[in-house]
């Protein structure tokens, strides 16, 4: 096992399957069939070898595991290095879960220039399995920074009436925070001598240097999390990108964020992290209570569920910065959970938008008396977002507020009456849409979800109940290397103490 | 002392010479208008010389009594030199009879402008120094005017020369200066005499004035002005030829200047480079913006690219000098990479240079649009692709230097730089398509943008050759 080069494989095997795409000719539409036909067969490839690597995986060993390092840039010790720990390993699961799915959400949807759909969605996965794996600064930041183009291609060729706008707006807004991120990088790697991730995590940052990273890479983060007030291109992205666009930026690039700040943030950086704290429960409320009752008012489906995320990450952010092990635990379980339920929520739209052509909430209603089965799927996701117990939302929030007590009780109980006001957008949306009478005509003759759409929730709908209801297998893999992470991001002179005893 | 001088030092000049007096023997013998086989000479010529440059002896040799010099870094950047002008020169080609500027003296001009260029990576003394610029300068102010019977390119080469030769005054002038107060004008004097940092006045104001003089030679801000002219004015293949050599001869002998004589007075001159940087990366990034010229928006994109490489320069460090080199062996592949598209822009006949002519392109010239949108995202330093290395490299030195500030504004306007390459990106693949290019494109001017859009792509792959080679180079700048 240990001569195989998996993550290396993971990683590259879809750019191989662009490449393969990239070589396709002949007729429009066997190009069409072909580049399809490749994209998800590699996609899935990418999927089953995930799933062997969680099955490899040892979850006892808080460590990096399946290292790989080849030099990489002489001179500068930027090295080729890549890694899994129980923190990432999820999240390159997830990532190659979501890419079949959509590439199969896609299969109709997009009739132009299918090819270069599905070269961008494959170079996509490379780039978005490369963050997670990544164990240098540099290369993280190359696979960070390198999903903005086949992201802001994508938006820009298959979105909506006011693509240019939100593609320009999502490329700009991200790329301001991460050129901060990359000073931070550099100036990391200037002091701490090395660009290694792991090595930087046991490095001690001067304090006064360390508010300075912090901010810099806060900066990134948050833009990329969003934290409110820096949510705004968030909206635009996801309105105007294409169904398959908004199921990866809510499913994956919405997550870099708070990978970010468990990743670099909070280990290399604790004293900081500490002082900021307050800073971050502030704006995360503001996040939680503000957006939620923004996205109660939104008549645009899309733009509810993109507000919906912002507040969902905003208790990811508080979980993450209550520096418990169940706020922590708590925080990757709602982003795992919302990577999959907003990617669904997203997807649910798709398919009434393939069908009426409005992402308009007036224009539907009384959908159940037509469609029973998407019905029943969009029952299901909404409450997972709300987090009924039983469903995957439900465990992540739990565990956030657990952590959110013992940090801050007026944070704790602030962020609750988020998750009423959750219930309330949600719950309204879905009566809005679903029940009620149907007296539009041109849905009386809509029709039900189709086999292939069946086959793309089927996964959504397994993984949100098993996350739900036995939580463990997911929870049991990062308990090691969270533990090692709350003793790294304990502040310096508690470290300092403890080495001395 | 009439020895004499030993020629082995100077063997690539002494080809492109030779080459250069041959061709302007070919011109007046064969009394026709078109070039023939004259192109041919000197491709061949240039091919030679960079031969030699390459099997040259990386030890250092002086020549000429201590006027020219050559080493390791003299040898990457002449390789960096003569490869921009081969490359222009293949790819101006059938541009050149297309547009009926087949005449002989254009390879012998050009061939002239190279041997300056040489010189002045090569110079090690005021003297050689000037000479190279102005061997360097005056065929360009005649091939910025090359299209004589059009009132683009004669105001073109006017303005250029008008400027260039009030540049050169300058320079000339800080020159004399620092002649007179520090006794000497050879660089390895001036480095011992004003090596422990207690220079005079009157050197430091020389030193203005020869930086004054060399800023306008790589059209940093405020020395810019004629840049964005020349550029729109001069025939494409002109200016392709303008943003890639040239530039990098110049930075070459920048940072020969500052680092080897002015060395001891890197208090000074980093003043002045900080603020010349700054100012050149604001100008390049907001002024870009309004563009509609596509040459013209070059030549902003290269002053604001000049920037960049300039923020290494500031960092007065072995590492600053290397990040310079990367930073300018990319940024000429780049450019060079980028006119190649813009010589493809052609519609019935007619060039085309407006920006919007690229409208759509991604469905009519998916090859060359594909290759554009690498070259502009790389110029936006996004990763993985080159231009992001090289930023990185010069952005690290900064840091390293402690110059955070700098380091900061340059990443923010790389950003507002971003803007407008991706305006470009967005034209070609997000808007409807406008009239569709000429077909074919001429063979050498398709396999320079497939060759230079897959080096930019696929660097990251393979950075070792180049990365070592910039430090060595480096290495021998710092003895």
């Amino acid at each position: 096992m240990n001569t195989l080069p998996i993550l290396s494989l993971i990683i590259f095997l879809p750019l191989v399957g662009a490449a393969m795409v990239l070589t396709i000719r002949g007729e429009a539409e066997i190009v069409a069939r072909n580049a399809r036909a490749v994209a998800l067969w590699t996609s899935l490839a990418t999927f089953i070898l995930s799933l062997a690597l969680w099955a490899w995986f040892d979850p006892a060993n808080p460590d990096f595991q399946f290292v790989r390092t080849i030099e990489w840039i002489p001179g500068l010790g930027i090295s080729y290095s890549v890694g899994v720990d129980g923190i990432s390993v999820l999240f390159v699961v997830l990532s190659a879960f979501l890419t079949p799915i959509c590439v199969l959400a896609s299969w109709q949807a997009i009739t132009e220039r299918v090819k270069e759909y599905m070269i961008a969605f494959l170079v996509m996965e490379t780039m978005m399995i490369g963050v997670f794996c990544a164990l240098d600064m540099v290369l993280f930041y190359i696979f960070f920074e390198g999903i903005l183009i086949p992201m802001f291609i994508i938006i820009g060729i298959w979105g909506g009436p006011r693509r240019v706008y939100a593609a320009f707006k999502f490329f700009l807004y991200t790329l301001a925070g991460s050129v901060l991120f990359l000073i931070a990088i550099l100036t990391m790697a200037y002091v701490g001598g090395t660009t290694d991730i792991p090595t930087l995590m046991d490095t001690a940052f001067d304090p006064s240097l360390q508010y300075w990273l912090w901010l810099a890479l806060f900066a990134s983060f948050a833009v990329k999390v969003p934290m409110w007030p820096f949510h705004t291109w968030l909206p635009d992205a996801h309105v105007e990108a294409p169904t398959a666009g908004s199921v990866i930026l809510a499913g994956i690039l919405l997550k870099l964020g708070g990978y970010g700040f468990l990743r670099f943030s909070l280990p290399m950086l604790p004293d900081a992290s500490l002082f900021f704290t307050p800073f971050i429960y502030t704006l995360s409320v503001v996040a939680v209570i503000y957006t939620s009752l923004v996205a109660l008012m939104q008549q645009d489906m899309k733009k509810l569920i993109a507000y919906s995320s912002v507040a969902h990450m905003g208790f990811v952010t508080i979980g993450v910065f209550t520096m418990t092990t169940q706020g922590i635990e708590g925080g990757i379980m709602v982003m795992l959970s919302h990577g999959i339920v907003s990617a669904a929520l997203f997807l649910c739209v798709g398919v009434v938008y393939d069908r009426v052509h409005s992402r308009e909430i007036e224009t539907y209603g009384g959908l159940v008396h037509r469609m029973p089965i998407y019905a029943a799927v969009f029952m299901l996701f909404t409450m997972a977002s709300i987090g009924l117990p039983g469903t995957s939302g439900f465990v992540g929030e739990i565990l956030v507020l657990f952590g959110a007590f013992q940090a801050n009780t007026s944070v704790a109980a602030l962020a609750a009456l988020g998750i009423i006001l959750g219930a309330a957008y949600m719950l309204w949306l879905y009566r809005r849409v679903i029940f009620g009478e149907l007296t539009k005509e041109n849905l009386k003759t809509i029709l039900d979800l189709d086999r292939r759409e069946i086959a793309v929730f089927a996964p959504l709908v397994a993984v949100v109940l098993w996350m739900g209801i036995y939580p463990n297998s997911f929870l049991d893999v990062m308990h090691a290397s969270v533990d090692k992470l709350m003793l790294q991001a304990q502040p310096t002179v508690v470290q300092q103490a403890d080495a001395a005893q | 002392m009439t020895t004499f001088p030993d020629l082995a030092p100077a063997l690539p000049e002494l080809i492109l010479l030779a080459t250069a007096i041959f061709l302007l023997m070919v011109g007046v013998f064969r009394r026709t208008d078109d070039d023939g086989p004259a192109t041919s000479l000197a491709l061949v010529g240039m091919t030679l010389a960079l031969i030699a440059v390459v099997f040259a002896p990386s030890e250092v040799g002086t020549t000429f009594d201590g006027l020219f010099v050559s080493d390791a870094y003299t040898r990457f950047m002449k390789g960096l030199v003569l490869l921009g002008a081969l490359i222009t020169l293949i790819m101006a080609r059938s541009y050149r009879v297309r547009e009926r500027m087949n005449q002989f003296e254009y390879p012998g001009l050009i061939t002239f402008a190279t041997l300056g260029m040489l010189m002045m990576v090569s110079a090690n003394d005021l003297m050689a120094l000037y000479v190279g610029i102005e061997l360097h300068s005056l065929p360009l102010y005649v091939i910025a005017a090359f299209k004589r019977d059009t009132r683009r390119s004669t105001e073109a080469g006017l303005k250029y020369f008008i400027l260039g030769a009030l540049s050169s005054g300058m320079l000339l002038y800080g020159c004399s200066l620092v002649y007179g107060f520090a006794g000497s004008t050879s660089f390895d004097t001036l480095a011992m005499t004003l090596g422990h940092g207690d220079a005079s006045i009157g050197v430091v104001v020389g030193l203005v004035f020869v930086a004054a003089g060399l800023a306008f030679k790589i059209s940093a801000v405020p020395f810019h002005m004629w840049t964005p002219d020349v550029y729109e004015g001069a025939p494409t293949a002109i200016t392709a030829f303008f943003a890639a050599a040239p530039k990098v001869a110049a930075i070459a002998l920048f940072m020969r200047v500052l680092v080897d004589p002015f060395g001891g007075m890197v208090g000074e001159w980093r003043q002045i480079v900080v603020f010349i940087a700054i100012a050149s990366m604001l100008l390049g990034a907001f002024a870009a913006i309004y563009q509609t010229n596509i040459k013209r928006l070059m030549a902003y994109s290269s002053i604001g690219n000049i920037g960049y490489a300039l923020v290494g320069l500031a960092a007065g460090t072995e590492q600053g000098a290397q990040s310079v080199i990367v930073y300018m062996a990319i940024y000429l592949v780049m450019t060079i990479g980028t006119f190649g598209c813009i010589m493809a822009m052609r519609a019935k006949g007619q060039m085309l240079e407006n920006i919007s002519d690229l409208a759509g392109l991604g469905r009519t010239q998916p090859m060359v649009a594909a290759a554009l949108g690498i070259l502009m995202f790389s110029m936006a330093g996004i990763p993985p692709l080159a231009g992001f290395f090289g930023k990185l490299y010069v952005f690290l030195a900064a840091i390293e230097a402690g110059l955070y500030a700098l380091a900061v504004i340059g990443v923010l306007t790389s950003v507002v730089g971003a803007f407008y390459y991706l305006r470009i990106v967005k034209l070609m693949y997000f808007d409807e398509a406008a009239e569709p290019f000429d077909r074919p494109i001429e063979s050498e001017v398709s396999m320079v943008i497939a060759g230079t859009s897959l080096v930019i792509l696929l660097f990251f792959v393979y950075p070792g050759p180049l990365l070592t080679g910039a430090a060595q180079a480096a290495a021998a700048l710092f003895p």
